[in-house]
C-alpha cells in the first residue's frame, strides 16, 4: 500500500520529464544533418533486410536459389555490368544480391551480440554496483581480467573452443563486450544509488530488484543507449573480422566479412568482389558511429562545445 | 593633459556570436581610470564585467566573442588597434589580471615557481636562473616561503593559490591591475587577508586597479571611484562618495537595499525584484525598466542617456537630475 | 614512486593468473581429441593411450592447469600438437616481427593523430575541423581487412610500387618498404581514435581558467598551446594510446593475415585452424601479458605527466 503510493508518485514526476528529455534529444538530433543521413541509411538497411525475408517467404526461397546463390561459372569474376551492377564473384554469383542478402547477418548478429552483451554486462554491473563491497570487488576484478585480454583475441579463443556456428560467433563477440557495459551500468548505479529518491523508495520498503529495474536502470539509460549504438558498430566490425579470418560465419552464407575472405584469393583479377562488400561494411559502421556520436551529443549538450 | 588618465574606454561593444544567437555582453561602455586610483566595477553576475576586463586584456575568446566597436586607450594608445605581438608585450607586463577562481586559474602541471617565472621570463630580460630567483622573491612578497616554489598548485590552499596568482600579476610591476572578483571564491576569513595584502602591494608599487566585484563592502573599503554596471551598460559612475551618498540610479539604490546594514534601522531587506534580462534578448528602452519600481512608458521605449550630475558623477536614468529621492 | 611501481607489478600477478585461467579453460573446451590430432586417425588405441599418459591428458583439468602454470613460470609453454616444436620458442621467434609492426603503427597513429587533433581543436567548427573529423570518423569505421585489401590492389597489384605481403628483411630499405602498407593499415583505427581524443581533450582544456591566466601573462599562442594546453590534455590522450596499443595487438591478427606478416597474429590464426591448442594458448596468453604490461607502463607514465597523480602515489 505504502509502496504503491511511493511508486505512483515516482511515475507522476518522472514520466513528463522523460518524454521531454527524448523530445529535446530529437530536436537537437534533427539539427545534425550528417547524422540524419546515417540514420536514413540504417533505416534503409533494415527495410532492405526485412524485404529479403519477405521475398524468401513469398517465393519459397526460389528467388534465393535462382538468383542469389545461382552460380554461372562461365561468367565468373566478371566486372560490373548492366545485369550485375556490382559484378560477379568467383562462382559467377551476383555480388549485389549477395550483399543485399548478407545485410541480415550483419544486422541480426550485430544487434544480437550487443543485446546479449548489454544484458550480461548490465546484470553484472547492476549487481556489483548495487550490492558493493566484496561482490563488487570480485565481479569487477573479473571484468578487469576480461579487459586485459585484447577483445578480438578473446573472441577468437571462444570461437576456436566452441566452434563456428552463428550463435557461438555472437556469444564470442558479446562476451568480449561485457565488461564495457558492466562498467557503465555500475557507475550509473553507484551514482543513482546515493540519490534521495532511491533512499525514499528504500524507506518505504521497495525490494532491491524492483529499485534497480524500475528506478535506477531507466535513469541510467542514456549512456547505455549511446554505448549500445556504438557497440553494434563494434560488434558488426568484429563479426566481419572473424569471418574474414575464416573463424566466423562460414561460406556459402553471403556474410560480408566472409565474402571478403573469399575475394582475397581473386583480388589480383577482380577488384569489385573486394570493393563492394567492404564498402557495405564501412557504410554501415560509419552510419552507426554517426548516429551514436550524434546521440551522445544530443543527450549531453554540455559535452559538445 | 590627458595623461592623468591611465585607461580610457570609449563606447566599447563586445558580442558573443553563438549558434543559439548573439549575446550582447557589453553595450557601449565608457570608463576612465586615473593613475594611482582604484575603480570599482560593480554589478550582478552576467552583467558583462568580466567581458570588459577581458576586452582590456585583449583575451576575449574568439570565436565566439568579438569586440565590435569602441576604443580602449591605455597611456594614450588604443589597445584595440595594436597587433597580437605588441598586445602580448603589454599583457602581464603593463596590464595584468587576477582571475576569479584561484582553484582553477593556475596550471596544475607546472610548479608555482615556474608559473611566476614564466611571466618574468617573457617580459624582463632575465635568464632562467634569475627569473626563478625573482619568482621566489615574489612568493616571499605575497607571504609564501620561497622554498615552496617547486610545489604544484594542488599542494596549496585556496587562499595560498590566490596569493600565487597575485604574485604572477604583480611580478612585472604593472601599471594597471585588473582584479576580477579576487576574493569571491575564498573563505570569509581569508578574504580580508588577501584583500589587505593586495591593496598594500598596489600602494607600494603605485599601481592603478580595476576591481571587479559585486561586494559593495569591498568597494567602500578600497575604491576611489565606482562604476555600476547593468546588462552590459554603465548605469552610474562617480566617486565613492557620489555613488554611496547621492545614489541616483534605481539599480544602484536596489543594490544598497539588498545588503543588510548594522547602522541603519531597517526591518527588512528590499531586494530587487526579477532577474537580469537575457543578454540575447535585451528589453528595448532602459534595460532596467522591467525591474524598476519607477519605470514609466518613456523608460520602456527609450533608452536613457548618461546625465552629468556633477563634475564627477553621472547616471543613465530619465529621472536623474530631475527630482530628489 | 618505486614502491608504487613495485606494488603495481604485484597487482598484475592475480590479473595474469586470472587471464591464463580463463584462456586455459576456454581452450580446454576445444572439441576433438588432441591425441588423434597428433597421431592421426590410423594410430592404435594403445599408442594413443600412451601418449595421453605422457601428455598428462588423463589428469583432472585443474591439475593440468597447475602443471601448465608451473611450466609457464619456467618459460615453458609446452609443445605444438602439429610439429612438436617448443611453443615458447616459436612465439619468441615471431614476436619481434609483431612488435615492429605494432610499434610502427602506434608511431604513425600518434604522429598523425595528435597534431591533427590539436589543429582541429584550435580551429574548432571551421572547415578544417569538419574535414578532419569526417576523416577520423571514417577511420574509426574502417574495416582494417578491407582497407588492407584495397591498398594492396592499388599499390601492389596495379601501381606495383610496394610489396603486397611478407616482411623482407634482406635490407633496411626493403624492410621499411614492406612495413609501409601493413603499418598504415594497422594504424588507421588508432589514428582516428587518437585524433578524436586529442581534439576533445584539447577543447576541454581550452576552456580552463588557467589558459586565460597564461594568455593574460602575455604568453605566445604557441606556448599556450603546447606548454599550457597540451600538457594538461595529455592524460586522456595517453590513456587512449594505451588502449589503442591493446587493440593494435588484436588488430595485428587481421593485418598480419592480410599481409602474410610472419608475426604472432597470423600464427595464432593458423594454429586455430590446425587445432593446435598449446600454440593457440601460448599466443593468447603471451599477447594478453604484453597488453597488461603496456597498461602498467601507461599507468606509471601518468605519474610523470600529472603531478597530482604522482603525489597520490607518494601518499599510498
Amino acid at each position: 500500500m505504502k509502496e504503491n503510493k511511493a511508486t505512483s508518485f515516482m511515475q507522476e514526476t518522472d514520466a513528463p520529464k522523460e518524454r521531454g528529455l527524448w523530445l529535446d534529444v530529437w530536436t537537437r538530433l534533427r539539427k545534425n544533418k550528417v547524422a540524419l543521413v546515417g540514420m536514413f541509411f540504417l533505416i534503409l538497411l533494415v527495410v532492405v533486410s526485412l524485404s529479403t525475408f519477405v521475398i524468401d517467404l513469398v517465393t519459397k526461397e526460389s528467388f534465393y536459389n535462382n538468383f542469389v546463390i545461382k552460380q554461372e561459372l562461365t561468367e565468373k569474376l566478371k566486372g560490373p555490368s548492366a545485369g550485375h551492377i556490382f559484378g560477379q564473384d568467383e562462382f559467377g554469383r551476383d555480388v549485389f544480391l549477395r550483399i543485399i542478402w548478407g545485410t541480415r547477418y550483419s544486422l541480426l548478429l550485430g544487434v544480437g551480440a550487443t543485446i546479449m552483451a548489454a544484458l550480461l554486462g548490465g546484470a553484472v554491473g547492476a549487481v556489483a554496483g548495487f550490492y558493493g563491497k566484496k561482490l563488487d570487488n570480485l565481479l569487477m576484478r573479473l571484468m578487469d581480467i576480461l579487459l586485459s585480454i585484447p577483445s578480438i583475441l578473446l573472441s577468437i579463443a571462444i570461437v576456436a573452443a566452441l566452434g563456428t556456428n552463428m550463435f557461438n560467433v555472437m556469444l564470442a563477440i558479446a562476451i568480449s563486450y561485457v565488461p564495457q557495459y558492466a562498467r557503465i551500468v555500475r557507475a550509473a548505479i553507484m551514482e543513482q544509488k546515493s540519490m534521495e529518491y532511491i533512499e525514499a523508495s528504500r524507506a518505504v520498503g521497495a525490494a532491491d530488484p524492483r529499485i534497480i529495474i524500475r528506478h535506477i536502470i531507466p535513469n541510467a539509460m542514456a549512456p547505455i543507449i549511446v554505448q549500445a549504438t556504438l557497440g553494434i558498430a563494434g560488434c558488426i566490425l568484429s563479426i566481419a573480422g572473424l569471418s574474414f579470418l575464416g573463424l566466423g560465419i562460414q561460406p556459402p552464407v553471403p556474410e560480408w566479412g566472409g565474402m571478403l575472405s573469399n575475394a582475397r584469393q581473386y583480388m589480383r583479377d577482380a577488384w569489385h568482389i573486394t570493393a563492394f562488400p567492404g564498402l557495405a561494411i564501412m557504410l554501415t559502421i560509419l552510419s552507426l558511429n554517426l548516429v551514436g556520436d550524434a546521440l551522445r551529443d544530443a543527450l549531453d549538450p554540455k559535452l559538445k562545445n | 593633459m590627458k595623461s592623468e588618465n591611465l585607461l580610457e574606454i570609449k563606447d566599447l561593444v563586445i558580442k558573443y556570436e553563438t549558434s543559439d544567437g548573439v549575446v550582447h555582453a557589453v553595450n557601449g561602455v565608457n570608463l576612465t581610470i586615473e593613475k594611482g586610483t582604484t575603480l570599482g566595477l560593480v554589478g550582478e553576475t552576467g552583467a558583462g564585467k568580466t567581458t570588459v576586463a577581458k576586452g582590456i586584456m585583449g583575451i576575449v575568446p574568439n570565436p565566439p566573442g568579438k569586440v565590435k566597436s569602441g576604443e580602449i586607450y591605455f597611456e594614450g594608445e588604443d589597445l584595440l588597434k595594436k597587433d597580437a605581438a605588441s598586445m602580448r608585450k603589454i599583457r602581464g607586463n603593463e596590464v595584468s589580471m587576477i582571475f576569479q577562481d584561484p582553484m582553477t586559474s593556475l596550471n596544475p602541471v607546472m610548479t608555482v615557481g615556474d608559473q611566476i617565472a614564466e611571466v618574468i621570463g617573457i617580459h624582463q630580460n632575465l635568464n632562467k636562473k634569475e627569473a626563478a630567483l625573482k619568482a621566489k622573491e615574489m612568493l616571499e612578497m605575497v607571504g609564501i616561503p620561497a622554498d615552496r616554489s617547486i610545489e604544484y598548485p594542488h599542494q596549496f590552499s585556496g587562499g595560498m593559490k590566490q596569493r600565487v596568482v597575485i604574485a604572477i600579476a604583480l611580478a612585472c610591476n604593472p601599471q594597471l591591475l585588473i582584479a576580477d572578483e579576487p576574493t569571491t571564491a575564498l573563505d570569509v576569513t581569508i578574504q580580508a587577508q588577501v584583500l589587505d595584502m593586495m591593496t598594500n602591494l598596489k600602494n607600494q608599487m603605485n599601481t592603478s586597479m580595476l576591481l571587479i566585484t559585486h561586494d559593495l563592502g569591498v568597494v567602500a573599503q578600497i575604491c576611489d571611484n565606482v562604476a555600476i554596471m547593468y546588462a552590459g551598460e554603465i548605469v552610474e559612475y562617480g566617486t565613492l562618495r557620489d555613488v554611496f551618498k547621492s545614489t541616483t540610479h534605481p539599480y544602484t539604490e536596489g543594490l544598497f537595499g539588498s545588503i543588510p546594514s548594522l547602522t541603519a534601522d531597517v526591518k527588512r531587506l528590499s531586494p530587487i525584484n526579477g532577474l537580469m534580462p537575457d543578454p540575447m534578448n535585451l528589453p528595448i528602452g532602459c534595460k532596467f525598466s522591467p525591474r524598476c519600481k519607477y519605470a514609466d512608458d518613456r523608460c520602456r521605449s527609450q533608452a536613457p542617456v548618461m546625465t552629468q550630475l556633477s563634475a564627477t558623477h553621472c547616471a543613465a536614468c530619465w529621472r536623474a537630475g530631475k527630482e530628489e529621492n | 614512486m618505486i614502491k608504487y611501481i613495485f606494488k603495481r607489478i604485484l597487482m598484475l600477478i592475480p590479473v595474469l593468473i586470472g587471464v591464463t585461467f580463463i584462456v586455459y579453460f576456454i581452450l580446454a573446451l576445444t572439441p576433438g581429441d588432441p591425441v588423434t590430432i597428433i597421431l592421426g586417425d590410423q594410430a592404435t588405441e594403445q599408442s594413443k593411450e600412451e601418449l595421453r599418459e605422457e601428455l598428462g591428458l588423463n589428469q583432472p583439468l585443474l591439475k593440468r592447469y597447475a602443471d601448465y602454470m608451473v611450466g609457464l613460470l619456467h618459460g615453458d609453454m609446452g609443445k605444438s600438437y602439429k610439429n612438436n616444436l617448443d611453443v615458447a620458442d616459436q612465439i619468441m621467434e615471431r614476436f619481434p616481427n609483431t612488435a615492429i609492426l605494432a610499434l610502427t603503427a602506434i608511431l604513425i597513429a600518434m604522429l598523425v593523430g595528435v597534431p591533427v587533433g590539436i589543429i582541429s581543436a584550435k580551429h574548432q567548427n571551421t572547415i578544417l575541423d569538419r574535414i578532419s573529423m569526417i576523416f577520423a570518423l571514417t577511420g574509426i569505421s574502417m574495416p582494417v581487412f578491407w582497407l588492407g585489401l584495397l591498398l594492396v590492389i592499388i599499390f601492389a597489384v596495379n601501381l606495383r610500387i610496394l610489396p603486397s605481403s611478407g616482411f623482407d628483411t634482406s635490407s633496411i630499405a626493403a624492410a621499411a618498404r614492406s612495413l609501409i602498407l601493413p603499418g598504415i593499415v594497422l594504424s588507421v583505427n588508432s589514428m582516428a581514435t587518437i585524433t578524436r581524443m586529442t581534439r576533445s581533450s584539447m577543447l576541454e582544456v581550452m576552456r580552463k581558467d588557467y589558459i586565460d591566466t597564461a594568455r593574460a601573462k602575455g604568453v605566445s599562442e604557441r606556448v599556450v598551446t603546447f606548454r599550457h594546453m597540451l600538457s594538461n590534455a595529455l592524460i586522456p590522450i595517453i590513456t587512449v594510446v594505451g588502449i589503442s596499443f591493446g587493440n593494435l595487438l588484436g588488430g595485428s591478427i587481421i593485418t598480419e593475415t592480410v599481409f602474410a606478416w610472419p608475426g604472432i597474429g597470423r600464427f595464432v590464426v593458423e594454429s586455430i585452424k590446425m587445432k593446435d591448442t598449446p600454440t593457440v594458448l601460448g599466443c593468447v596468453i603471451f599477447l594478453s601479458v604484453m597488453f597488461s604490461i603496456v597498461n602498467l607502463l601507461i599507468d606509471i607514465l601518468y605519474a610523470f605527466v600529472d603531478p597530482r597523480i604522482k603525489s597520490q602515489y607518494k601518499l599510498k
